[in-house]
């Protein structure tokens, strides 16, 4: 099933299991294999218990678009997506670095640069995560009034907000 | 060959150096991974002079296996093997995590190390390279420094070594705390806050190679499978399948506190002297609403996640952290030392992961010294203090003198068996009847005198990892939670918890390609896997030899009546399981002494084992 309209996965990251069912299903979906380090939603957890899924968000302004030298990154008009021209791409990570939250990765096999394209608007990731009741990521309407940037952050940075809300002051001492 | 990385690290700390090695496919074939290949490596390696063979010796070889299932099936998990500290016979003690993933997909199948380092040491596994690199700086570290300290270091290395390219996922570990290098008994190998390979005891074995820890980060896929379509759709289908079990989903094994303390009536309580206690008192109910602050957690592709991440937010115990505790902590932790405060068992979970142990085995032994205390045996001479049913700061200070074999601390660190073998000579009577053990395993929280709960009377005697309730002998051998289908899943690798027999078949050849039926499980491969670990548990040694029959036995007290609850006046009798055990023996092709036959043994193509046992017994 097609989304009508753009959509953006939502996500509650405190919510997260650790399950890592998210990485197995995007990566059979893109790869026909589990790949975890080739899955464009990659579960980071730098303490235990603070697991959680680090994704692309489609920024309004896109600065791994701009970024490209190359022009390799294009924005899908339909899903808003930002989509690879693996055969342009010259794996030289300008994309990474200017991602705010570092979420492109260069592929571990070819090296190409590597970003959630939302399934072309049925993402996989969302659809397991929902069926097993985590709700962790969720599928809405992609509207304007969203700052999707705020969700284009660090792991470090997401880790040290998280950890905190789940351990308190405690929380400073496992980072 | 699918479904394998095909090769392996075999490691020796002694010279420091590292190679890959790789098995025959029949070998694989045979054995699997995991549980069953560590079965194959140590009985090749160690069998002709197993008996002389020290655990803690350089000798020893310690197993980290995955198996072809792992990362495939639901949960996969690592499996730990070597010559057990604990049962002197080989245990495949297994535990969840990204490490066994993070392994297979860096591209081996599993690590063989031998001999012992001169100083700490960690062991980094990286795509096709493996490393062994300085642990000193975090030797003596408890669970969450040595996981803040290694992870930070892990992710600097990547970063060095591919600049960039990404931002790193944290490698998966595997480590010992402070007891464990200590050589305490009671140790486990560790991961996460919580999750342990306790059974074995090799938390132990690592530290006598001074091996603190073994780090992975895999970049690779998992390795293909046979058929890549069908496994795309079994794991769906067993996903689906595993989202209805409910309770296990919203209660993990935690509401086992109930069900099994005050339903069932076999949960230890007071180092088993009862088996039930009100239900009011320690329900799972009452650990959500005070201290969990997640309530699904998991590893690697599991569908159930039946761990919660448990925090004491207020009070005495605050800080205290786990990702659990599970029915076998909340009773071990908890029932068996009268404690019944979530907040008190969590602490005390907290403390028993922070210093590294195995909390059935630690909570087994603490259980002992208690009602040793309880009867005057120990007194508050013996320990420094006073040692009283549900005093959590007394069990907590014993338990630092387990881990630091500081005093009366040194012969518990032992574990139960040898504590009880020891303090009687030294107090000159009898201990070994106050010892809930089988096969020097302190034995799982599930007992069999209401015969309510799924262990049976010959699970604990008949099983070949003794004490271990996640492998249990039951007299229907196929049963779902019988020793041998426990060994299919240890060999896999994955988590008996979403074992699912219409579709695990299937799931095994789908991925290795091999047409595994469940009569050739049943009839060859888990018998011949199940005789070698008979065989060598019989050797034992050095210091401890088990006799067949004898010791094959249930814990004295198990023969005394339950005292309280709906079932009190329940017991065990010998005539029943001298019966069970007689029929288990002739079942799994074992003689009169559970000794396996000769016929049998030879029927399964293990006629050095058959030569072995002959020399052995005569």
């Amino acid at each position: 099933m097609l989304a009508e309209e753009p959509i953006w996965i939502m996500r509650e990251l405190q919510r997260c299991s650790g399950c890592r069912m998210c990485e197995i299903a995007c990566s059979l979906h893109h790869e026909g294999r589990i790949w975890p380090e080739a899955s464009r939603v990659r579960v980071f957890m730098f303490v235990p218990g603070v697991d959680f899924p680090h994704l692309c968000t489609q920024c309004h302004d896109y600065p791994c678009v701009e970024a490209c030298p190359v022009e390799a990154l294009s924005v899908d008009e339909e899903t808003s997506a930002v989509i690879v021209d693996r055969e342009k791409c010259t794996s030289c990570g300008a994309c990474v670095t200017a991602c705010p939250g570092r979420v492109p990765f260069l592929h571990p096999g070819d090296g190409k640069a590597t970003i959630c394209d939302l399934c072309g608007g049925d993402p996989e990731c969302v659809k397991i995560c929902q069926e097993g009741n985590w709700d962790v990521l969720r599928v809405v309407e992609r509207t304007e009034e969203h700052s999707y940037k705020l969700y284009a952050r660090r792991p470090g940075e997401v880790t040290e907000q998280l950890v905190k809300i789940l351990f308190g002051e405690r929380g400073e001492e496992l980072i | 060959m699918r479904g394998y990385a095909g090769k392996f690290s075999e490691i020796d700390l002694s010279s420091g150096d590292a190679k890959d090695v790789r098995f025959s496919e029949e070998t694989l074939r045979l054995y699997l991974g995991g549980r069953g290949l560590a079965t194959k490596i140590l009985w090749d390696a160690l069998g002709k002079r197993w008996e002389a063979v020290d655990p803690l010796g350089p000798e020893n070889i310690l197993t980290v296996l995955a198996g072809p299932l792992t990362g495939y099936y639901a949960g996969g998990r690592m499996c730990i093997s070597g010559k057990s500290p604990l049962t002197l016979g080989i245990v495949g003690s297994t535990i969840a995590g990204e490490h066994s993933i993070d392994m297979r997909c860096a591209g081996y199948d599993g690590l063989i190390v031998k001999g012992r380092a001169e100083k700490p040491v960690y062991i980094l596994v990286t795509d096709s390279r493996v490393e062994i690199r300085d642990a000193s700086h975090v030797w003596g570290k408890d669970r969450i420094d040595t996981y803040r300290i290694l992870t930070k270091e892990g992710l600097g290395l990547l970063e060095e070594r591919s600049p960039g390219t990404r931002e790193w996922k944290e490698p998966s570990i595997l480590h010992i705390g402070p007891a464990g290098e200590r050589m305490s008994r009671v140790t486990a190998v560790q991961t996460k806050w919580t999750h342990g390979a306790g059974y074995g005891g090799y938390g132990a074995l690592m530290g006598s190679k001074n091996l603190k820890a073994v780090l992975f980060k895999g970049m690779g896929p998992l390795p293909d499978a046979w058929d890549m379509e069908r496994p795309r759709e079994l794991i769906w289908e067993v996903a689906r399948k595993r989202f209805k079990s409910d309770s296990m989903r919203r209660w993990g094994t935690g509401s086992l506190g109930y069900d099994v303390g005050a339903r069932l009536s076999s949960e230890p309580v007071r180092n088993w002297q009862e088996e039930w206690h009100d239900e009011k008192s320690f329900g799972v109910d009452r650990f959500e609403e005070r201290v969990w602050i997640k309530r699904y957690m998991g590893d690697f592709g599991c569908p159930t996640t039946c761990l919660k991440l448990a925090f004491v937010r207020t009070g005495p115990y605050k800080g205290a952290i786990s990702d659990n505790p599970d029915y076998e902590i909340q009773a071990y932790g908890g029932t068996n030392l009268g404690i019944f405060q979530p907040e008190d068992n969590v602490h005390i979970c907290s403390v028993m992961e922070d210093l590294g142990f195995c909390g059935i085995q630690v909570g087994n032994v603490l259980g002992f010294a208690g009602e040793l205390y309880q009867r005057g045996i120990l007194t508050k001479e013996d320990l420094g203090f006073e040692l009283n049913w549900g005093d959590t700061a007394a069990f907590t200070r014993l338990m630092r003198m387990i881990a630091d074999r500081e005093g009366i601390g040194d012969v518990l660190a032992e574990g139960t068996h040898r504590a009880a073998v020891k303090l009687g000579q030294m107090k000159g009577v009898d201990l070994t009847k106050y010892a809930i053990v089988a096969k020097g395993h302190g034995i799982g929280a599930h007992g069999i005198r209401s015969r309510l709960d799924y262990v049976e009377v010959v699970s604990y005697p008949c099983s070949v990892q003794g004490g271990d309730h996640t492998s249990p002998a039951q007299r229907d051998l196929r049963k779902g939670d019988s020793e041998l289908t426990c060994m299919l899943q240890d060999s896999g690798v994955y988590c008996m918890f979403n074992h699912e027999s219409d579709y695990i078949w299937d799931f095994l050849q789908a991925v290795t390609g091999w047409p595994i039926t469940a009569d050739e499980w049943y009839d060859n491969m888990a018998l011949r896997i199940l005789a070698i670990q008979r065989a060598v548990l019989l050797m034992g040694g050095p210091d401890i030899t088990w006799k067949p029959v004898e010791d094959d036995d249930i814990p004295t007290r198990w023969y005394e009546p339950l005292p309280t609850g709906p079932y009190n006046g329940r017991v065990a009798e010998s005539e029943e399981l001298v019966e069970d055990r007689n029929k288990y023996f002739e079942d799994v092709g074992w003689d009169s002494r559970g000794i396996p036959k000769s016929s049998e043994l030879r029927r399964l193509g293990l006629g050095d084992v058959e030569r072995k046992l002959k020399s052995f017994f005569n």
